[in-house]
């Protein structure tokens, strides 16, 4: 992978890590406590896996390679989920070395339709999906603008933040913290601040 | 005959439920366990999955048992794996885990097919027990 990509992965995976005890310490309040883990362990995995591939440049190849490691190493719900959203923006990505904002909004819309699918859940019921999908849509405005890919992914990170505070209003229906119902409310969701922080890596690392 | 995998969080539970299904079946029915990750860890693995259903199948199918959550997503997802021709004759059950397992074995073992054996591992849901 060119250099750029590695550290691009590597940023978004450090993030996770550093966020461990944050992402386990909101699963705890509402779901099983270990979504930090969880991530943080499949990120781990990922460093481990593309030890080796520094020179690898093809984006698709190396996203591929991203989900088949989160999907046997992250052990919950995150793990299918995330690791099919990474194998299918592998998809539009295949054989490419660098993205404009056409390429990655086919990404973004190829990842979230896969977590729709694995997850049979849609926006509205407090999951990564009340991050991912006004993201995606910010990123879209924004391409359709004429803005360039750092600024699109900008405006997707602002909107998985407001998207994350959205998640604090509703309650859950989707995963462990639907048995909480009610309780659920006021509460943040891991899975949509697990999303947001992906995004804050992948912007930071553009901003330096 | 049609086999049976046993998807858990835990290892241990899915090798639990495997000994007490066998005790139930024929010497020739396919039990797997595909409990908990590859280090050992409480979670659930596609891969751990995948692999279990393929060594389950004997040609007429494999019945599904899953524990929470992530059992489901990790099963689904195991299924992207599969060859097209399995990938048609594999199935979840929605039943309990330990009670499913043991009917399904028992259905299977009689030489039903896999709908049957589904539907009889998914009656585990009403059984009383007092």
């Amino acid at each position: 992978m060119s250099g750029n990509l590695y550290e691009v992965i590597s940023a978004v995976g450090e993030m996770i890590i550093g966020n461990r005890q944050k992402l386990t310490d909101l699963d705890a309040a509402i779901g099983d406590g270990d979504h930090g883990i969880n991530m943080a362990r499949g990120f781990e995995a990922v460093k481990a896996k593309l030890q080796g591939m520094e020179m690898e440049s093809d984006i698709g190849k190396v996203l591929k390679i991203v989900g088949m490691t989160l999907i046997s190493s992250v052990g919950g719900a995150a793990g299918p989920l995330y690791g099919t959203a990474f194998l299918r923006a592998a998809a539009p990505s295949q054989g490419k070395t660098e993205l404009d904002t056409q390429t990655i909004g086919l990404m973004l819309e190829a990842a979230i339709a896969g977590i729709k699918e694995r997850g049979k859940a849609t926006t509205g019921e407090k999951t990564m999906l009340d991050a991912l999908v006004p993201a995606y849509e910010a990123f879209q405005d924004g391409a359709n603008t004429g803005k360039t890919v750092t600024a699109c992914l900008e405006l997707a990170y602002e909107a998985a933040q407001q998207g994350v505070e959205f998640t604090k209003t509703i309650i859950a229906t989707k995963g462990r913290a639907s048995y909480l119902g009610e309780r659920s409310r006021g509460h943040q969701d891991p899975g949509a601040t697990s999303s947001y922080i992906m995004l804050k890596a992948l912007v930071e690392y553009l901003r330096r | 005959m049609v086999g049976v995998v046993i998807v858990s969080h835990s290892q241990k539970v899915a090798e639990g439920i495997r000994e007490m299904a066998l005790q139930m079946s024929a010497p020739e029915q396919k039990i797997i366990a595909a409990g908990g990750m590859a280090d050992g860890g409480i979670g659930t693995d596609a891969f751990r999955v995948s692999e279990a259903i393929v060594s389950a199948d004997t040609g007429d199918g494999v019945a599904i048992m899953v524990d929470l959550g992530s059992a489901v997503l990790s099963t689904e997802t195991a299924f992207e794996f599969l060859d097209e021709e399995l990938r048609s004759k594999v199935q979840i059950a929605d039943a309990p885990i330990l009670e499913g397992a043991i009917s399904a074995v028992v259905e299977a073992s009689l030489g039903s097919n896999l709908a049957a054996v589904v539907a009889t591992a998914e009656g585990a849901r009403t059984l009383n027990k007092c």
